[in-house]
């Protein structure tokens, strides 16, 4: 696959001369605030300008950034590392004019990932969506942010406000009208359709599929809906091509990615790494452990759980975390101190998780009210054995009865932790809590109320009108 | 082309005609809500399937054709 071609003067030839070494995403990332434009364009050089809209000859040399993206094998960074030219290639054939999401809900309480690129660098955001969005012929790029999260819009704002008053960016983003919306905080307000639905005027709940987001999404419009990293890979794909991408990583998983480190480590925060490395090496870049390690919770909320004696030499890729049935999933590396008490973290997450159901499915809303009151019943010593077995029947049951994968992320990581302090939920089950149980809790479970229904929430229009 | 039984899980409301109508594809869990065999359907069940799809109070009971089995 050759590199792009440069349509225009405009990004022809600008971009710094690149070796295979990090950071990528996070270069020249500044200490506080946003980088501004012009150090935008200083640190990456100007992005290939597409063209798009209607002329066929246009759309086939926008197109030909998908077959870029796709050769970089480039996944989405949400969780479920899907292949994105896949998803735009379904967005660019459907029938209408498309619309571009740009995911930056982050309802993950332990990422931090999202809204530290667009607090800090919004212009790769921005250049990722519009790039996106001129790839599958979108006319609109709506950027969905977390309410709670003031510092991500108003960098947004006066990122697009540089880009208006500088001439060459105007002319790139002209193709899309550029609108931020705030979404609600809860844990599944990020998921694609619930996305949709809230973009659309309803409540940030999922809806059931089909139609497909990439056939009928917003306004029954073919939508694309990206992870906010995932646009500003593509950002960097179309400056520097897919051979380019591929210089770090590995052969299924190739590229870079922002993982958020917390835990029992000296300076806890989001860092990039090459798909690959070792969990010690990232343990190291943050500054090293300040505690033994009883486990870490690798993906997210609905990744999994690998206990302390399986961590030595874990790899940070997917095809390597399978093998602990886990994935990189949001990029979330939590470790959890061997102050805590295993039962007693997954006791609460299950109890939160659960809380965390948009409450529309009955099997997800009795379901995992059951799993967490059985685990709870584990960490209290009650009932052992029948309450295990309960877990393990209740697991079985809820799996795949959602419209959405939140019933079957949490079974995941509720089963992962059962299996990697198999010890600790025997121990708690026959002689009830240990010293650990009361002692300080490690999980972040912030309180996440669901929106009244039909959600509010305030809306912004940013950029120029078509 | 086969058919397969499908339940929109957010408009069922545990009513639980489609178990009563087509016991041999759907139970009921604890909580009344359906669970249902999705392999495919034989051909004189297409047709009960569909009287237990018109039966729910909901609409919530679905007969499809095999779509791509890829899309979630």
């Amino acid at each position: 696959m050759s590199a792009l071609p440069a349509t225009t003067p405009f990004g022809d030839g600008t971009s710094k001369p690149q070796t295979p070494s990090l950071p990528r995403l996070l270069a020249g990332i500044p200490a506080e605030g946003a980088m501004t434009l012009e150090e935008h364009l200083a640190e990456h050089g100007a992005p290939p300008l597409q063209l798009g809209q209607g002329r066929r000859s246009d759309r086939d040399r926008a197109e030909r950034l998908i077959d870029e993206i796709d050769a970089a094998g480039l996944l989405g960074r949400g969780g479920a590392a899907f292949p994105t030219a896949t998803k735009m290639r379904a967005v660019a054939r459907s029938r209408g004019r498309a619309i571009v999401l740009a995911n930056a809900a982050e309802g993950e309480p332990a990422s931090l990932k999202d809204r530290t690129l667009l607090e800090a660098l919004p212009h790769l955001v921005l250049d990722g969506g519009m790039l996106a969005a001129q790839a599958v012929g979108a006319d609109e790029l709506v950027i969905c942010v977390c309410e709670s999260f003031g510092a991500g819009s108003q960098s947004l704002g006066e990122a697009l406000q540089e880009r208006a008053e500088t001439a060459d960016y105007a002319e790139f983003d002209r193709l899309a009208r550029v609108r931020l919306t705030t979404v609600p905080g809860h844990y599944v307000a990020g998921q694609e359709t619930a996305l949709i639905n809230h973009a659309g005027g309803g409540p940030a709940k999922p809806l059931f599929t089909p139609p497909m987001p990439f056939e009928q999404g917003l306004r029954r419009r073919p939508t694309l809906v990206n992870n906010a990293e995932t646009l500003a890979h593509i950002a960097l794909i179309a400056r520097h091509g897919a051979a380019w991408f591929r210089q770090l990583g590995t052969p299924t998983q190739p590229g870079s990615a922002l993982v958020t480190l917390s835990g029992p480590v000296a300076h806890p925060g989001v860092y990039e790494i090459e798909h690959g490395a070792s969990l010690s090496s990232l343990i190291e870049a943050g500054g090293g452990t300040t505690a033994g390690l009883r486990g870490a919770l690798i993906g997210g909320y609905s990744g999994a759980w690998i206990g302390a004696e399986r961590l030595r030499g874990i790899a940070l890729s997917n095809e390597y975390l399978a093998a602990h049935g886990a994935a990189l999933g949001a990029g979330v590396v939590l470790l959890l101190s061997d102050e805590a008490c295993p039962v007693a973290e997954t006791a609460r997450l299950a109890r939160w998780l659960s809380g965390q159901s948009t409450r529309q499915c009955g099997p997800c809303v009795h379901g995992l009210d059951a799993l967490a009151t059985a685990i709870e019943q584990i960490a209290g010593g009650d009932g052992g054995g029948r309450a295990a077995q309960r877990v393990e029947r209740l697991a079985s049951l809820v799996l795949g009865r959602g419209a959405c994968r939140h019933p079957d992320g949490t079974v995941n990581v509720l089963l992962s932790a059962v299996e990697a302090f198999p010890a600790e939920f025997a121990d708690h089950g026959r002689r009830g809590p240990c010293d650990r149980c009361a002692g300080a809790q490690e999980l972040p479970l912030p309180r996440r109320p669901l929106p009244p229904d039909p959600a509010r929430r305030a809306r912004v229009r940013l950029g120029a009108q078509r | 082309m086969s058919h397969r039984v499908r339940v929109n899980p957010i408009a069922c409301e545990a009513h639980g005609m489609c178990a009563e109508l087509l016991p041999e594809r759907i139970t009921l869990d604890e909580w009344g809500y359906p669970v249902i065999d999705d392999t495919p359907l034989a051909g004189a069940e297409v047709e009960h399937a569909i009287r237990a799809a018109r039966a729910c109070p909901t609409f919530a009971l679905l007969v499809e054709r095999d779509r791509d089995p890829a899309r979630r």
